[in-house]
């Protein structure tokens, strides 16, 4: 016990002692799924400039909150409010870097990049209608590929997430059945299987249960090796999970039209554009009452942008196409403004 | 189990034998040094009620909107549907009370065991390693039980374990439905079997402590008349400690019921009802580590909140049941213990 407390009293004076010092540090919460690269610019940008951001990786939902009461000045998710959303609490939001969704698998017999599935056909297993390897609807697929009469286990993610988000977003657009039955969001109420916690407990149980099937994110795909499939796109076309092909999902949507940038890269078209890929975004009020902080904040992102692309790709994001970016620095131009209607940017 | 303090008298008492003539201190000072101290020692007391009172009205106020909604079906709803925001707590209730039960089947047996041997058969030699060894146990965080459970224990049951018990009571009527299902590693028995390692420790550091109290008097007259090892456990150290072995196994399901992180990695994670313990379930602590960073939206939000409320309340009643469970022994006895 009297450890234990110890522990905690370390703990609470290491984390008093990191608090920044500095007046001009930027502050943010929120999703987890692009904490990685926001934590190496920052430390890259802290380098340069001397300023430091203190990003919390708390979860979308927490970042949402956290900037609705203005303790952050800005906040970050996964999934991106809706423009009427944005509107009722004065936000305004941009993309940062794109990620993904793959169907990764373990079946006997089948390598990486082996089996095709198409969005109905997942759709259909995670509803729990198709219950064995070797159904008619997958074989017609996979002539070539010798599959197994092994039972589908169905792995998901247990704990809410941004990458159930954009997977359970990309099911309800390829199949109506779906999308009345269970819905989308960062939680759902899965018809069967089993629930693993973050993408490595996804993994484990995938590997551990013999025909399961699962998602995880691209990056932990990738670093991983994992045994993903191919997946038709909304041009009929079976892509492989790659850089190319999430670029090309970006580069094939249209965010010209999206009024407050609520674009869900799903089911993209474009020939080789991988069918389940999604951005995460950044939140600020649009009204700054700390004009000074959100200067801050827009020449991070800024920096971000011009220089931070060969850091994303590093860590397995996919940075956004130059004519989004020239995008997202008009909006901040024309959205963002201090107390006085004076644009920031 | 507290340590009982020196007597400040018998402190004075010490210092008045020796030959130091006696600090020239004012007795109002010291009078008001007392008071001081007494109001600070009541202060700290009252300290912690109000915090309890502070936690569980919080918990009521955030849970408002999930109360006003539900009601009492909360407790029956089987559906957790975060999409149409429909709520109900029935299967984490089911699954924390099933997996506590079946660690307390397997621990406290064993930690009975663990006990009767480090005190009454153990070589002396052996009692100092084994006793630390087991208070080690205690020491390790419950994330590195889930992990291990997860990647080392889960492979393990899901290959030799399952299928043997499935084998074995599919035939039999009420516990083949329990055993039934794909072996898959994870699920209910997993998490309790990993809960009962973790109470273990705890249980049997009770237990030990409590008959090592027993006068060696008692015992020595017992073998002494002639009794066996397990006539002297049984009829002269058990009703000596009934009391604090009660505590004890309190005090690990107590630990049971909110384990968290150990849980949350084997369980399954699945809020579907099922028969069998085989099945993935989900329990109360385990479903608000997963949910409660990405609850967006007040009703979802508010329900986890008063899944929170649930564990609390459901932790008061054992403590109280286990309070009440001591006092009738104790009016059973005739004596207070």
């Amino acid at each position: 016990m009297f450890a234990r407390l110890m522990g905690a009293i370390a703990l609470a004076a290491s984390v008093f002692a990191s608090l920044p010092a500095a007046a001009v540090d930027i502050t943010g919460a929120g999703a987890t799924f692009p904490y990685p690269i926001y934590a190496k610019w920052a430390d890259a940008y802290r380098k340069q400039t001397g300023v430091a951001l203190n990003y919390q990786s708390i979860g979308s939902g927490g970042g949402i909150k956290q900037i609705g009461a203005k303790t952050v000045d800005f906040g970050a998710s996964d999934m991106p409010l809706k423009p009427e959303e944005l509107d009722k609490s004065g936000l305004m939001q941009f993309p940062t870097v794109i990620g993904g969704d793959v169907p990764v698998v373990n079946i006997k017999g089948i390598a990486p990049g082996q089996l095709r599935l198409s969005g109905e056909l997942l759709a259909d297993i995670f509803l729990g209608k198709l219950t064995k390897w070797n159904e008619p609807a997958i074989a017609n697929l996979n002539p070539r590929v010798p599959l197994p009469a092994t039972a589908i286990s169905v792995v998901h993610r247990s704990d809410g997430s941004g990458t159930t988000f954009i997977w359970t977003n990309y099911l309800s657009k390829v199949s109506s059945e779906w999308k009345s039955k269970v819905g989308e969001g960062t939680a759902v109420n899965w018809p069967t299987g089993v629930g693993g916690k973050g993408n490595e407990g996804v993994a484990s149980y995938v590997q551990r249960i013999d025909g399961a099937i699962g998602y995880v994110e691209y990056a932990y795909a990738k670093q991983n090796k994992m045994a993903y499939t191919l997946v038709k796109n909304k041009d009929g076309d079976y892509v492989a999970p790659n850089a190319k092909a999430f670029q090309a999902a970006a580069a094939g949507a249209d965010w010209k039209s999206a009024p407050g940038m609520y674009l869900i890269l799903t089911d993209a078209p474009g020939k080789t554009a991988w069918p389940i890929a999604g951005a995460t975004f950044i939140l600020m009020h649009k009204e700054q009452e700390k004009p000074e902080n959100a200067k801050e904040v827009l020449k991070f992102f800024n920096w971000a942008y011009d220089k931070g692309d060969a850091m994303a790709e590093e860590l397995d994001y996919v940075p956004l196409p130059n004519a989004v970016v020239d995008q997202i620095k008009a909006s901040w131009k024309s959205q963002l403004k201090d107390a006085s209607g004076k644009p920031l940017y | 189990m507290s340590a009982v303090l020196p007597i400040p008298q018998s402190v004075d008492a010490a210092e008045a034998a020796t030959a130091r003539p006696p600090e020239p201190r004012p007795a109002a000072t010291a009078a008001w040094l007392d008071a001081a101290f007494e109001q600070l020692t009541r202060f700290f007391a009252l300290l912690v009620f109000s915090l309890l009172a502070a936690i569980l009205i919080s918990l009521v106020i955030g849970s408002q909107l999930s109360l006003n909604k539900y009601g009492l079906r909360f407790l029956w709803t089987e559906a957790w549907d975060p999409v149409q925001e429909n709520f109900g707590a029935l299967v984490p209730i089911y699954g924390t009370l099933v997996t506590s039960l079946i660690a307390m089947l397997i621990g406290v047996p064993v930690s009975f065991g663990i006990a009767l041997f480090l005190t009454e058969l153990s070589p002396a030699w052996l009692k100092r390693p084994l006793g630390t060894a087991i208070e080690l146990l205690a020491a390790i965080p419950s994330i590195i039980y889930g992990m291990w459970g997860l990647f080392v224990f889960a492979p393990v049951f899901q290959i030799y374990i399952q299928p043997a018990l499935v084998d074995a009571f599919s035939p039999v009527p009420v516990l083949g439905a329990l055993f039934k299902g794909p072996p898959l590693g994870i699920g209910m028995m997993t998490a309790g079997l990993i809960l009962s390692i973790m109470v273990i420790p705890f249980i049997t550091a009770v237990m030990r402590d409590v008959f090592e109290l027993v006068p060696p008097l008692l015992k020595e007259s017992a073998y002494g008349l002639g009794a066996t090892t397990w006539e002297v456990v049984w009829r002269v150290v058990l009703p000596y400690t009934k009391v604090g072995v009660i505590g004890g196994v309190m005090l690990g399901l107590g630990r049971a019921l909110g384990e968290t992180m150990a849980v949350t990695f084997v369980i399954g994670n699945a809020h579907r009802l099922a028969a069998s313990l085989m099945a993935p379930g989900n329990s109360i602590a385990s479903a608000l580590a997963n949910e409660f960073t990405e609850a967006v939206g007040d009703v979802y939000f508010s329900a986890l909140i008063e899944l929170g409320l649930l564990l609390f309340l459901i932790t008061t009643i054992v403590l109280a049941l286990s309070k009440l469970l001591l006092m009738r022994l104790a009016r059973g006895e005739g004596t207070a213990t």
